[in-house]
């Protein structure tokens, strides 16, 4: 083994990687919570410590290309700089959607949310946070069958956002008064949804490192259907 | 060397390869069709035969008094090594640039000038005279804006680099359709090497380039395809793998390939 050096850089990176995702879980975590219990406080808290997801998110990819740059990556190597150029921007997204139902959390104020919607929500974080934190296992162990396997289980995702959406449409129908409320509750679902399809991003690159094969990976996944 | 097929896809087929040096099995089993037109890189560790498999290429080889061949090279569909294949008229047609910068102890046109001349070069019946295929070659090498005002002086008076592109304009001076390259920048500083680098790029629009190279980044840069090459137990160097060069430095199929190229190997 006569890269080292490199090897190690290339550990470093993936350890800042998962202390990254290790954030960005921690966020939305705390965001649910803070959601379920509607404290503003702690809403406003997610915010700020979003900065430090950004600037950690930058720092890392600064260090990404300069790897590229003066080390010259070939083969796998490569493919895993690569991936984590993608991977963090994946990351930084998914702590956007902690801050966006942070977001939303403020502007519910103090009407109480809809029971049956909140356990939806929750549902779908937990659902998805378990896909992150196999993801990033599948990640460390270059596992591309764990990556393609996590990746399906945006369906179950998929499936509670559309409940949220039809429950939505009913409150909506029932009480016009409501729509902004309703609307706002959407908003969240939909931060979610989004969150477990960035997973499914990371999975991606995950395959992609471990066999050089850069392709799209199938879920059910049909928003037009779920729409329409 | 008359009966070339000219459409064919492959500049040179390499079939069942083996070379040796007396009882020394140099190289071993190397089957490899080389894309016309393209640059084709062959890279891999000191010792796995390289040199020996591009200079087999030209029938170089045969200057080394124990050097043996088995197997066959197709030039465009021939075999060079066939009995009534002339190897002055091989080398004619796949011409060979050094790792180190040979130019004659002559003027910098003669350099150009005295091979095509002694090819048969003849000027006028709408030939373009010498000192218009001496511009041409000189253009080709990208080397005449350097030297267009002091054509009369020493070859050995040029830099390095120069020195590198006329010995590319004197091959080019005979009208080669392969040009075999062995380290051709090794002895080059980084942007003598860049300026050679691109030259082969140039060259590729009307030539089949093979270039051996330990420069890895360079082979990445430069060739459209890429051979690997490694030893076996006994020393034999061998084909490992071989594809576009894209995909042997992104994603190689090989493990050893991936050993090499990620610098784990050597």
């Amino acid at each position: 083994m006569p890269r080292q050096h490199f090897d190690r850089h290339l550990q470093s990176l993936l350890d800042q990687v998962l202390i990254l995702g290790s954030m960005v879980d921690q966020a939305m975590t705390k965001a649910i919570d803070a959601l379920k219990r509607q404290d503003h406080a702690a809403a406003r808290r997610i915010y700020e410590h979003d900065l430090r997801v950004n600037e950690m998110r930058y720092a890392l990819e600064d260090e990404c290309i300069t790897v590229i740059a003066t080390q010259q990556p070939m083969a796998r190597d490569v493919r895993f700089l690569a991936a984590i150029l993608e991977i963090i921007t994946e990351l930084e997204r998914i702590g956007d959607y902690a801050k966006g139902i942070s977001k939303i959390n403020i502007l519910l104020g103090e009407v109480p949310v809809e029971p049956s919607i909140l356990l939806d929500l929750q549902e779908m974080a937990v659902l998805g946070l378990g896909m992150l934190k196999r993801a990033l296992d599948a990640f460390i162990a270059g596992d591309a069958e764990g990556a393609r396997a996590i990746a399906l289980e945006d369906d179950a995702v998929d499936a509670l956002y559309l409940q949220v959406y039809r429950k939505v449409m009913a409150l909506s129908l029932a009480d016009p008064s409501g729509i902004e409320h309703f609307n706002h509750l959407m908003w969240a679902a939909h931060n979610l949804e989004r969150m477990a399809d960035r997973i499914t991003n990371i999975c991606e690159r995950i395959v992609y490192v471990a066999t050089g094969e850069m392709k799209e990976l199938d879920t059910s996944d049909d928003e037009m259907r779920n729409h329409g | 060397m008359v009966n070339t097929d000219s459409n064919s896809k492959f500049a040179l087929q390499a079939t069942n390869l083996n070379l040796y040096y007396a009882a020394f099995r140099a190289v071993k089993d190397v089957n490899l069709s080389i894309e016309r037109q393209k640059v084709t890189a062959i890279i891999g560790p000191s010792g796995c035969g390289k040199s020996t498999v591009l200079r087999s290429f030209n029938r170089m080889n045969e200057l080394v008094p124990t050097a043996r061949i088995e197997g066959e090279v197709h030039f465009l569909g021939q075999n060079i090594y066939d009995r009534q294949v002339d190897p002055v008229e091989v080398r004619r047609r796949i011409g060979m640039v050094f790792q180190k910068p040979n130019p004659f102890t002559k003027s910098i046109y003669e350099n150009v000038a005295w091979g095509a001349r002694l090819n048969g070069f003849k000027s006028g019946l709408g030939n373009p005279s010498m000192d218009e295929w001496v511009e041409h070659c000189l253009r080709k090498a990208a080397l005449w804006d350097e030297v267009n005002d002091k054509l009369g002086q020493s070859g050995l008076s040029l830099s390095g680099g120069q020195q590198q592109r006329l010995c590319i304009a004197r091959a080019l001076a005979v009208s080669p359709e392969v040009i075999l390259m062995d380290e051709p920048a090794s002895a080059l500083d980084p942007i003598a090497t860049l300026k050679i680098e691109e030259l082969m790029r140039e060259l590729a629009e009307e030539y089949t380039i093979i270039v051996v190279t330990h420069n890895m980044q360079q082979a990445a840069r430069v060739s459209d395809f890429t051979a690997f090459f490694s030893m076996d137990r006994d020393r034999a160097g061998y084909l490992v793998e071989y594809g576009p060069t894209n995909q042997i430095f992104t994603r190689p199929h090989n493990k050893q390939t991936e050993d090499y190229v990620t610098g784990r190997f050597g």
